[in-house]
């Protein structure tokens, strides 16, 4: 018996051994279901930067599990990271699409000695859940914030704002009116509309009542964004000379043809486009498209998973494979590199990622094809909605 | 006094769109008495048949249309055979379990071959921009919805309970075994309605695609709501669907307009009541 227990433990020493060198990536996204083309996105820059820069540092193999949420489900997020960590043995989490879903996750990351590195979810709160947090996506705040300036250097004043009535959606409210009150202009009036709403008809009435000189608006990217742009031209807000002020969310590349000309003009603001001018973007973008196939699926939220990709590696170089968070993420406190999107570093204090915001307006480039054109650069972007959280 | 009218205006186009869409499902189910729940699969279907036929191949939008109807009839052909046919008279659970995972294939199939992105239909240009009304403008497409679904309306209307083929379907309806003894070959009559059903889900699919946009959840997005305008209006009743779409089309609209903070609290809340007061719907057919 006590040979049996003996061979047991050599085993499981040896096997515990042989295994340090794959060090395992779980990522949380939604891979099936109505949001699936966020989670390929995920997929493809992962896939983009293995393809660019190979799976192995130093010794270690990186191998990815990935795990499929359709839709925000914190339970179910948190339950998935908890098989991750127990099961899978994963020594980092990464994606999470979902805010919901990282702070479900986040708990377990000080007991599960595992960083985590969040690819999208965009509410300002989530670096504060765990210290263990490191966000290379982009906040609303983030976004939100140098679109007041752009709309108030074209001389607007009075803006009425609808967003979709959930986290991300007030975030994006609270930080045009504070961003937009603070250039002395004026939110005569804020709209909360639901996240099923489909005929937006009557809001855009509301809007031309209103008497406001533009409109700011934030739906997450799906089928209500093309409807809400088309009901903003039909309902003639576009030839009553009202402006449309957005962050990229309803504009993102997978939506453009789809959107067709009535896209053409809308200004957003945002972190990235696929047509970046860079080197950079121009070597991510050749990786990420042989990965998806269909080039115009890829947007946003690959741009997240492949810089990702590079903290994670930086993390393994620094702890050279071996499971330690804290040292994981100390290791990437203030790191700067180009990303395809433009210069970003990792804020020491916290660890959301500093980058530029660009003001963008939708056109064709020289094939035809339509594009977000960037034509105004916002350097160094923080998040000031943390600010906001910490009150 | 404008914005009454503003919304009036909003309120009838889109309680038609919804109209045109729910009424093949009010056919099947208050009919045929089959609850239908791939009612949207098909709808989407033809609009991903009128966006390849409109835009991947150019041959605009009458054609479109024309494609998706006939394509998702076809389509449909065989599944009635196989599939719907041994639904007649079984049970509602058989019928939802079963249909909803004809839904759920459509769906995956869809992703499948169009994948997740948005599909669009391309408008004609006499259909794209807007009409002036005086006192605001309304798009053009959907002046056309509005159209289509007076017309769709009464057609149904006719059929039904104006030609021989209408009392045929009824009889076959209300008592199978006795319609069959009367010499009415009810097969052919289920065929015949389930086939009208479809294409009129292809139609709504495609005439509402400005509002309800294609993409493969649209089979699951909005089944909740064709599903509510047919038991409000009452299954099976031309009239009951129409004033159902524009009951809750003002409802939801006028909602929008004044307290969208409020969401779909009071289209929720007209359904409610309006169930509660009449079981049937507004203008439901009683149970033999």
């Amino acid at each position: 018996m006590k040979k049996l227990a003996m061979a047991a433990f050599a085993v499981a020493v040896l096997s515990s051994a042989a295994y340090a060198d794959t060090i395992k990536v779980g990522v949380i996204g939604p891979f099936s279901g109505p949001f699936a083309v966020s989670g390929k996105n995920f997929k493809v820059g992962i896939d983009a930067w293995l393809a660019v820069n190979g799976n192995k540092v130093g010794d270690n193999e990186i191998q990815i599990v990935y795990r499929d949420i359709p839709q925000a489900d914190p339970a179910q997020s948190k339950s998935l990271a908890q098989e991750l960590i127990v099961r899978e043995g994963v020594q980092y989490l990464a994606g999470f699409y979902f805010t919901p879903d990282a702070m479900a996750a986040a708990p377990l990351l000080s007991q599960g000695n595992v960083p985590m590195v969040v690819m999208n979810a965009a509410t300002s709160a989530i670096v504060t859940a765990s210290p263990y947090v490191v966000r290379t996506s982009f906040t609303m705040w983030q976004n939100t914030t140098p679109i007041a300036k752009v709309a108030k250097d074209q001389g607007v004043t009075k803006v009425i704002t609808l967003v979709s009535d959930y986290g991300p959606g007030i975030d994006a409210e609270n930080a045009f009116k504070a961003a937009f009150e603070k250039e002395d202009g004026q939110v005569v009036e804020t709209i909360r509309m639901p996240l099923s709403t489909n005929d937006f008809a009557p809001l855009m009435q509301r809007v031309k009542d209103s008497g406001a000189e533009a409109l700011f608006a934030f739906l997450p990217s799906g089928p209500p964004t093309l409807a809400f742009v088309k009901a903003y031209n039909d309902n003639g807000l576009k030839a009553a000379g009202i402006k449309f002020f957005a962050t990229g969310d309803l504009t993102p590349e997978s939506d453009l043809p789809a959107l067709g000309d009535a896209g053409l003009g809308l200004t957003t603001t945002y972190h990235y486009s696929v047509s970046h001018d860079s080197p950079e973007n121009k070597a991510f973008v050749a990786a990420a498209e042989k990965a998806i196939g269909n080039p115009v699926e890829l947007t946003f939220p690959a741009v997240g998973a492949y810089d990702g990709m590079y903290v994670i590696s930086r993390m393994i170089e620094a702890t050279g494979g071996k499971k330690d968070a804290k040292a994981a993420v100390e290791a990437v406190k203030g790191l700067s590199w180009t990303s395809p999107r433009g210069p970003v570093t990792i804020d020491p204090e916290s660890r959301h990622i500093t980058q530029n915001v660009y003001l963008r307006e939708v056109g064709r480039d020289a094939d035809g094809k339509y594009i977000n054109k960037e034509i105004q650069t916002f350097e160094k972007q923080g998040d000031p909605g943390l600010a906001f959280v910490k009150k | 006094m404008q914005t009454v009218f503003s919304i009036a205006v909003d309120a009838l186009a889109y309680g038609m769109v919804l109209f045109v869409i729910s009424i093949g499902l009010s056919v099947t189910m208050g009919l045929m008495r089959v609850v239908n729940l791939a009612h949207g699969a098909f709808a989407m279907i033809a609009g991903y048949l009128a966006s390849y036929a409109a835009r991947d191949l150019g041959l605009g939008y009458a054609a479109g249309i024309l494609i998706a109807v006939v394509g998702t009839v076809i389509i449909a052909i065989p599944l009635e055979r196989f599939l719907y046919r041994r639904l007649y008279g079984a049970t509602e659970l058989t019928q939802v379990l079963m249909t909803i995972g004809i839904t759920f294939c459509v769906i995956g199939i869809a992703n499948f071959i169009f994948g997740p992105t948005l599909k669009t239909i391309p408008l004609p240009p006499a259909l794209q921009g807007s009409v002036d009304l005086g006192f605001r403008s309304i798009a053009a497409h959907r002046v056309f919805a509005i159209v289509c679904g007076l017309v769709v309306a009464l057609a149904l209307w006719f059929l039904i309970e104006r030609t021989a083929f209408g009392i045929r379907l009824r009889a076959a309806v209300d008592n199978a075994a006795m319609a069959a003894a009367l010499g009415v070959r009810t097969e052919v009559v289920y065929a015949v309605s389930f086939a009208v059903a479809i294409g009129l889900a292809a139609l709504g699919g495609v005439v509402g695609a400005e509002l309800l946009p294609v993409e493969p959840y649209y089979a699951l997005r909005y089944m909740v709501t064709f599903l509510v305008v047919v038991s409000v209006g009452g299954a099976g009743s031309i009239p009951g669907a129409l004033l159902a779409c524009l009951v809750l089309g003002a409802i939801d609209t006028t909602g929008r307009y004044l307290a969208p903070e409020y969401g779909e609290f009071f289209f929720y809340l007209a359904v409610i009541v309006i169930v509660t007061l009449f079981p049937r719907g507004l203008l439901g057919r009683s149970k033999q």
